[in-house]
């Protein structure tokens, strides 16, 4: 009998090309995705050597990271930089023959958002993009991950990347959340527990009732952190829910291909007795609704905690608090509830998708942006801002006080135009919270899309069960 | 790709944690297509204030460290973003080797791609090479990649890790798509089987 194996020693098996003696493979990627800032280099490398790319059809390009979020993109994008960026990336896509959405094409959006949504993510693929939270993909039971911009190169040229493999790890989640907990409180509080370099070294597999009861879009976020937690890749064992989540899209296997592959996706499961390195395990029910105070994601506490002190840290950590406290313009003891924001991000791969928009129109039923407030809404696809305004939820934010904008990364990194100013405080569903992340000077605190909503009605951060 | 064998530097001490890639080039410089040019804006919100001068504080904008060629860092370097424009910045700059406890994964690839040596080593050995670091530029260390080994400047020997790969790669300065494309005929064969194997794909 083989030994059991897990989830990622399986795909991970399926995909090596060739072994050599000390363990470096050479792994086949079956999709890459490409964006406009880490490409351009790729590119011109590839010309500088006269080579072609070696899959076309399993490669998907789309600007996402610096395009201006206002309807005037489509004429002209301003910033001259960001131009010379997207279309250079139109120019490569059609030199190399790779499918390419404009930022006109409804189907434009984040790169982790668009790929599952065109079918393009499947089970048991190997998927790769130059950008770390292609994570995103392994809620589809994908092993799914960032590269950097020569292996871009790498994978344009030879549909392989050189690796080794790396350890399993086990994160289980025990148990049903309690109301107002959603999936970015679990996947922040996970980084809470393990730290931001708890994965370092392992790929995570997701289980647990808890996130097997999650759905497609919350197995998403909880995947798009797994980076945060200094893992390679974040998978979740794919199921009917995720079957039925890739059926009938653009890209997805039709008939009787479709059942085929469900076929072969049922047993992407990790065997009973297949080895983890290092496992770890949360209740559900422990898990509150959280925020960010510092400048880590690990830096993450539930709501109604206080601002910690660097005295309850030892070391360099200490140290660390001591400049994000200062950054953060926080003081130790605060209650997290009385600190107060002046803009709310609703956006990013993390919770740019359907899903998360209803959770904040949930919320703002009834209820407005408190006045003064900046709150924007920028949706992680074309196609998610089309399925929100076809339900009414766009009209409802707008009418509670929203902006609602075109597409893109926007706020989550602030490459484009959407940016904090020194000093300005946001309340953001993104996934970074480090220094300038949002712009100069800007202080981030991460949390879901309720409490997002929460901390927009009141203008501080809120516990949302207040709100329910 | 530059080689890197041995190098004999000027070392500057950056004991903060979580050193992240927005922290060593902030987005604003992304918006390049080049990878050069990079070096005046390593560490840029660090190393300037808001008027773009430059901050007397920061390490690198010391007399001692402005030609420093490696970096002792606290834990966990390089994490966040996996823009190869970080180890691109500080080539640009003249870093050839970073030494940590822990480097995150992407930043620590990308690394070898660019003639740079990330050195792991234990937490004693980083906080010893870090006191020697903050005593300024005679404090040189030298790292000896074929040997594996770093030598502080009172001449203590410690030796370091690194896949043999990845060693080869960076002492030979090779191409990995080359070294790849010589086992174009595996990849081929892979296809067809892989296609048999999953029709659908
Ligand atoms: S939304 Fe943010 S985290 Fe996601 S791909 Fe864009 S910049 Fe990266």
């Amino acid at each position: 009998m083989n030994a059991p194996k897990t989830l990622y020693d399986k795909i991970w098996d399926a995909h090596v090309v060739d072994q050599a003696d000390d363990g470096t493979c050479i792994l086949y990627i079956d999709r890459h995705l490409v964006h406009e800032v880490t490409s351009p280099q790729a590119f011109e490398g590839l010309r500088l050597s006269g080579r072609e790319v070696r899959a076309p059809k399993q490669t998907l390009a789309v600007p996402d990271h610096n395009v201006p979020t206002d309807e005037g993109r489509a004429e002209k994008i301003e910033d001259i930089n960001s131009r010379i960026q997207v279309e250079a990336l139109e120019k490569n896509a059609q030199d190399f023959g790779i499918e390419y959405y404009p930022v006109d094409d409804i189907r434009q959006g984040i790169v982790h958002i668009i790929g599952p949504e065109q079918g393009w993510t499947q089970p048991g693929m190997t998927i790769v993009c130059g950008d770390s939270h292609t994570a995103t993909h392994g809620a589809f039971g994908a092993l799914a991950h960032g590269i950097g911009t020569s292996e871009v190169e790498h994978v344009l040229a030879t549909q392989t990347l050189i690796q080794k493999k790396s350890l399993n790890m086990k994160v289980e989640v025990k148990g049903e959340l309690g109301v107002g907990v959603t999936a970015k409180d679990v996947t922040l509080s996970i980084i809470g527990e393990t730290g931001t370099a708890g994965g370092s070294g392992h790929v995570i597999e997701y289980t647990g009732d808890a996130i097997q009861n999650l759905t497609m879009e919350g197995r998403m976020t909880v995947c798009n952190m797994a980076i945060e937690g200094g893992a390679r890749a974040g998978l979740v064992a794919p199921d009917d829910k995720t079957f039925n989540y890739v059926k009938g899209r653009p890209h997805a296997p039709k008939a009787a291909a479709f059942e085929t592959a469900c076929a072969y996706w049922k047993t992407l499961k990790s065997d009973p007795g297949a080895n983890f390195d290092k496992v770890v395990t949360l209740l559900a029910s422990s898990i509150a609704p959280v925020v960010t105070w510092g400048t880590s994601p690990e830096d993450v506490l539930p709501i109604t905690g206080e601002v910690p002190s660097p005295s309850d840290f030892e070391g360099p950590k200490s140290d660390a608090v001591e400049r994000s406290l200062d950054y953060m313009g926080l003081r130790p003891g605060t209650r997290l509830e009385d600190i107060e924001v002046d803009t709310v991000f609703i956006g990013s791969c993390t919770n740019g998708r359907i899903e998360d928009l209803r959770e904040v129109a949930e919320i703002m039923q009834g209820r407005k942006v408190k006045p003064g407030m900046r709150a924007m809404i920028v949706p992680g696809s074309g196609l998610v801002r089309l399925q929100a305004e076809e339900e009414g939820i766009a009209e409802q934010l707008v009418a509670a006080g929203f902006e609602w904008r075109m597409a893109g990364c926007s706020m989550c990194l602030g490459m484009n135009p959407d940016q904090l100013s020194p000093g300005e405080r946001c309340a953001s569903t993104s996934n970074r919270n480090f220094e300038g992340r949002q712009g100069r000077g800007g202080r981030t605190h991460l949390l879901s899309p309720a409490m997002a909503a929460a901390a927009a009605v009141t203008g501080r951060l809120t516990d949302v069960r207040h709100l329910m | 790709m530059d080689k890197f064998t041995s190098l004999t530097g000027i070392a500057a001490p950056m004991p903060l944690v979580n050193i992240d890639t927005d922290m060593i080039i902030p987005k604003q410089f992304l918006k390049t297509i080049k990878r050069t040019g990079l070096g005046v804006s390593l560490f840029h919100e660090m190393r300037y204030d808001p008027d773009g001068k430059e901050r007397a504080d920061f390490v690198l904008n010391q007399i001692a460290y402005r030609t420093a060629e490696i970096i002792v860092a606290g834990d966990n370097f390089g994490c966040g973003s996996s823009r190869e424009h970080a180890p691109w910045a500080l080539l640009d700059f003249g870093i050839r080797c970073v030494i940590s406890t822990s480097f995150a994964d992407i930043f620590y690839n990308n690394c070898f791609k660019n003639g740079i040596l990330p050195v792991t080593l234990p937490k004693e050995q980083v906080d010893q090479l870090m006191r020697h670091a903050a005593k300024g530029a005679n404090a040189r260390l030298t790292i000896d990649l074929e040997k594996q080994m770093v030598t502080s400047p009172d001449g203590e020997n410690m030796n370091f890790d690194i896949d043999p790969f990845k060693k080869r790669c960076l002492l030979e300065g090779l191409d990995d798509v080359a070294l790849t494309l010589e086992k174009e005929a595996e990849i081929t064969a892979f296809e067809t089987r892989h296609q048999l194997a999953m029709p659908w794909l």
